[in-house]
């Protein structure tokens, strides 16, 4: 499996990221060599076998429906790099 | 005093021969005069915290053994109000409004925080040459990597700026960094410390552990960090643990399987002879070693380069530029805002495995390589479960290589690579750890050990035994004395 | 010929139901609706580095309640996925969903339409947490995000496309919501977004297997709505198709102040959303006590409900018809018949006659009805014993609203009573024979329609106050003695 400079810019856009025109090159053959290494899972024979997700067999952690929080409003909007008193702001989105 | 163990600092306390403050004090200055020369603090906090030392003083006075032990924190575990970087420009100026539970664990205990550890940014790297905040330099030898991601720690313990540091461990982050540094650093199993507060790399590889400079240290600290928390839902119940340290350094009736075809395709002459030497003396203490294969490690290198950035390309979605972080002065629309921020924010390394990871779980790809790698990732596991049917712990080496010079491995891959003999481990969530077995060409070399599931006592005892007859952990650079 | 006689709609709706719990999915913050802006929203709401997910037990119980109620199969493990996209009411970059193992999978329910009964199949319905709320119009160049609605929990209902008018679509939607709400999962409020819908719309030649390009229309939240949204939309297909152009596979939203569809071009882009299993969390058990109990919880549905009240309760089919269908006089019904000794038939009557004139009058519903049902069943009971009259009970009821007090001290403060005092009203009937000397003989001569005549001259005097049956019986006696 090899990527091309078009497929590249489309991983880009869905990870929201710019590459800058003279680095494409670059960055291509790059991802390149870490796909070759990839490819090398291709060589176990995995037809009978489950897909591991987790290291471990234990049950989910079921949490009561409980209020256990309070509001965090100005701790948390002072993280924003934009917000006014109430809101996060962001360039206006046209739907 | 800087070279005692955590036994003996708490005894010089509660017997009042020192201050929590003075034995701090001194710490703290190394801290400080030491960054200079190893970069492997991002932060030093600028006095000690009062509300720490009280707590600290009050955890002594109840005769709590870490009462009064200052630490430093890897920068991806959230302290309250103190800056948490992960080593990425996208956070240098983050201050969490929440401490980690492991953190909120060991302040609990009366350890005092120091600072918090330089890293590879995001815990993506193996020679800390990836921080935003500069490299970190090896202590043994300037011109050398630390390894990482948890260089900053390893070599924060290294030179002593701290006698304890908490690190992460997602393919060998713990690991390899205290092999290089020739100190002890153990990743306990996937689910026994609380990942709450910890930034995530990859979620189902992440767990957090310690660097000190002996596996007893390690065993009393992970001790502490150690149990289930509701915050986390992949904790475990059952993961409360206490270290029991062994009395002697007798080995009858361990088993211990060696994984040979690992040591035969060691390159380097000086690892393979350390591990050999390291391997026999286990047998010289009574224990039995067995020659075991783990068939499908071959492609742990591989797996884990689909399932870590693919995890690692989800959780650094977060980080638009939005409501935390790192927000680009030029944003005329949404898109440029997100693609700014993040391209600003994030380093290469970070955004080479952002873009690997949306590949390999974008649409036509998944099943191919996501869910290949997941079931590569059982294999593995399952090789472990075969091996420890007769056996009770593994020895293998951390690391094919010394800790190289800074700028020496530009190609990503063979870094990768090098990880080869640490990711089997992490893939499978086994707790492992990394010892000093020595040094070779002035460096240190370490050795691995994998227990079963949860069975941290046994890598942790095996280690203990090996320090009473050794002290290649005690050794401390010259430049740091 | 109209255009239906050519071509056909194929519907299929996606229907999001906000479970009403206390707290959020994944979080210990309140989910109520209306807050100020931001003040419901934890860290992990926000999606800060570190924070952890955990499921909330009761959203689990609502959305396997509803897989029983849709006579779904409910599978022995669920997972949650996420679908990752960025979008700035979306915190983490990602939802937390479900994909390939959904906590209701394939059920079914029957609808009924002019045309008659209906089955329509549901393909599955998950778990999933909502976004936030993007306000667009506060600010010219800036779009505002309050996410305290972030991580509220939702079912998403999925139908099969099997539905071939806005009219199915619109019963579909009634009966899913009359499910819902009687299974007191959902609150049911359509203005504030607890029960909303997305509507998959195409055409095809009528006659024609294959399904035509679908266009989906997002977020509908009230019944009138939907109807003409899908209405408006499977015309704007046809216009396009017999143009002989081609419809674009996209989403678009209702505008129902213009009557009319439009592209939505934020969603243009989203079109990966790399679904993956979610790394924080364990796959989750869903074992046979758990369905168990959740079947103890399943109420009974209207039709279940009218049948009763008609049967048991001897309620007139009409007025239960009405009452069952509304979940809360239904509730209030049941209440008062448990309370009151009346029987359920006059209880019916008065509270869809007179009851809810009042409530009308005041522009108020049940749930904020200032009489209780206490306070209504009391009222019941004095009108059953013969006590007051409906006509006094009507007056009496309006008072109570103003006042506040009990039927019985209003009746009894005001003299409201009904003269049932058979001296006093012997006496009353008396005096209007004495009053009324010719109609007395012209009674009494045979013409039996006078009767009404003294009984309308007694409840004048009593202001309808006189025992009408004690009256009747009292005033044949006199006359004819």
């Amino acid at each position: 499996m090899s990527i091309n400079r078009k497929e590249l810019e489309e991983i880009a856009t869905l990870a929201q990221l710019d590459i800058p025109e003279q680095q494409l090159g670059e960055i291509t053959a790059s991802l390149n060599q870490v796909m070759a290494m990839i490819e090398h899972i291709n060589e176990a024979d995995t037809a009978a076998v489950k897909p591991m997700g987790t290291p471990h067999e234990a049950q989910q952690l079921i949490r009561p429906d409980a209020v256990t929080d309070c509001s965090h409003k100005k701790d948390l909007l002072a993280l924003s790099a934009h917000a006014d008193e109430d809101h996060y702001l962001v360039p206006k989105v046209i739907e | 005093m800087i070279n005692l163990s955590i036994r003996a600092l708490s005894e010089l306390l509660q017997q009042k021969q020192i201050s929590i403050q003075e034995l701090c004090g001194v710490y703290h200055d190394r801290c400080q005069s030491f960054n200079v020369n190893t970069n492997a603090l991002i932060s030093i906090c600028a006095e000690l915290s009062a509300a720490e030392l009280l707590q600290a003083q009050q955890q002594l006075d109840a005769g709590e053994l870490l009462a009064g032990v200052p630490l430093v924190h890897k920068d991806l575990f959230c302290t309250q109000g103190i800056k948490t970087t992960c080593g990425s420009n996208m956070l240098a100026d983050f201050k969490p409004p929440y401490d980690a539970t492991a953190v909120t664990q060991l302040a609990a205990a009366g350890m005092v925080n120091l600072g918090k550890a330089n890293m590879d940014e995001f815990a993506m790297g193996s020679s800390n040459e990836h921080s935003a905040f500069g490299v970190v330099k090896n202590p043994w030898d300037s011109q050398r990597v630390p390894g990482g991601s948890s260089g900053g720690s390893a070599a924060a313990v290294a030179a002593r700026m701290v006698p304890v540091a908490t690190g992460t461990d997602t393919g060998g982050s713990i690991r390899q960094p205290a092999a290089f540094c020739g100190i002890t650093g153990i990743k306990p199993s996937y689910g026994r410390v609380s990942r709450h507060g910890m930034v995530a790399f990859a979620s189902s590889l992440d767990q957090a552990g310690v660097l000190a400079v002996s596996a007893d240290d390690c065993g009393l600290v992970l001790s502490q960090m150690c149990g289930h928390d509701p915050l986390d839902s992949t904790s475990l119940k059952t993961s409360t643990w206490q270290w029991d340290k062994p009395k002697d350094s007798n080995m009858q009736g361990l088993r211990v399987g060696v994984p040979h075809a690992w040591i035969d395709a060691l390159q380097d002459e000086g690892i393979k002879n350390k591990t050999t030497e390291a391997i026999e003396y286990f047998k010289q203490q009574g224990a039995s070693i067995i020659d075991i294969e783990l068939p499908h490690a071959d492609l742990a290198v591989s797996a884990y380069y689909v399932l870590a950035p693919a995890e690692c390309s989800s959780n650094l979605s977060r980080f638009d530029g939005v409501r935390f972080g790192h927000q680009t002065n030029a944003a005329e629309n949404l898109e440029a805002l997100y693609r700014k921020s993040r391209s600003e924010g994030f380093g290469e390394e970070v955004k080479k495995r952002i873009m690997i990871g949306a590949w390999a779980l974008s649409a036509g790809y998944y099943d191919a390589y996501y869910l290949k790698a997941q079931k590569v990732r059982r294999l593995i596991s399952e090789d472990f479960n075969k091996a420890f049917e007769s056996v009770d712990v593994i020895a293998s080496p951390v690391s094919p290589e010394l800790p190289f010079k800074l700028g020496e491995k530009a190609d990503g891959v063979s870094m990768y690579e090098a990880d080869k003999f640490t990711i089997p481990a992490s893939l499978a969530g086994l707790p492992c750890l990394s010892m000093p077995i020595g040094f070779t060409a002035g460096l240190p070399v370490g050795l691995q050990l994998i227990g079963r599931y949860f069975d941290e006592q046994n890598i942790l005892a095996l280690a203990d035994k090996y320090q009473l007859d050794h002290d290649h952990h005690m050794q401390i650079p010259e430049a740091f004395l | 010929m109209s255009i239906w006689d050519r071509w056909e709609m194929v519907i299929g709706l996606e229907i999001h139901v906000r479970l009403a719990t206390n707290s959020k999915l994944f979080s210990g913050m309140k989910a109520s609706y209306g807050a100020s802006p931001n003040s419901q929203v934890s860290f992990l709401d926000a999606g800060l580095p570190g924070t952890l997910p955990v499921i909330n037990q009761k959203a689990l119980e609502y959305a396997i309640r509803f897989g029983l109620a849709v006579d779904a199969e409910i599978p022995p493990v669920t997972v949650f996925a996420r679908k990752n996209y960025f979008y700035p009411d979306l915190p983490k970059g990602y939802q937390i969903s479900q994909m390939d193992d959904p906590i209701v999978g394939k059920g079914h329910i029957v609808i009924k339409t002019d045309e008659g009964e209906k089955t329509v199949e549901i393909t599955r319905a998950h778990l999933e947490e909502d976004a936030g709320k993007s306000i667009h119009d506060k600010y010219d160049r800036y779009s505002a995000i309050d996410l305290n609605r972030a991580g509220t929990p939702l079912i998403e209902v999925v139908s099969e496309p099997q539905m071939s008018n806005a009219k199915e679509a619109v019963a579909y939607m009634r009966e899913i919501y009359t499910r819902v709400t009687h299974l007191g999962i959902c609150d049911g409020n359509l203005q504030e977004g607890s029960f909303r819908c997305d509507a998959n719309v195409s055409v095809r030649p009528k006659g024609q297997k294959e399904l035509g390009t679908r266009a989906e229309i997002k977020n509908l939240n009230s019944f009138r709505f939907i109807e003409k949204a899908i209405n408006h939309e499977a015309k704007r297909q046809i216009k396009l198709l017999e143009a002989g152009e081609k419809i674009i596979q996209e989403t678009r939203l209702y505008d129902a102040d213009k009557d009319q569809t439009r592209s939505m071009r934020s969603k243009e882009n989203a079109n990966d959303y790399r679904y993956f299993p979610d790394p924080d969390q364990l796959p989750i058990a869903i074992t046979d006590a758990m369905i168990e109990a959740q079947r103890e919880h399943l109420p009974e549905f209207p039709e279940q409900k009218i049948q009763r009240y008609i049967n048991v309760l001897k309620v007139k089919a009409d007025d239960a018809a009405i009452i069952a269908n509304d979940i809360q006089m239904a509730a209030f019904f049941e209440a008062a018949d448990a309370q009151s000794k009346a029987d359920a038939d006059l209880n019916a009557k008065f509270l869809l006659g007179e009851f809810s004139a009042l409530l009308n009058a005041k522009g108020e519903s049940i749930t904020t009805s200032k009489i209780d049902v206490v306070s209504y069943a009391g009222l019941l009971d004095v009108v059953a014993a013969g006590g007051i009259s409906r006509k006094v009970a009507k007056t009496v009821l309006e008072d109570m609203w103003d006042s506040g007090e009990a039927a019985a001290a209003i009746i009894k403060a005001k003299g409201l009573g009904q003269i049932s005092d058979s001296s006093a009203l012997n006496e009353l009937i008396n005096q209007v024979i004495a009053d009324n000397p010719s109609q007395v003989a012209d009674y009494r001569a045979g013409n039996e329609k006078m009767f009404n005549y003294f009984i309308g001259q007694i409840m004048k005097k009593t202001k309808g106050q006189a025992n009408p049956v004690q009256t009747k019986q009292l005033l044949e006696e006199l006359l004819n003695e």
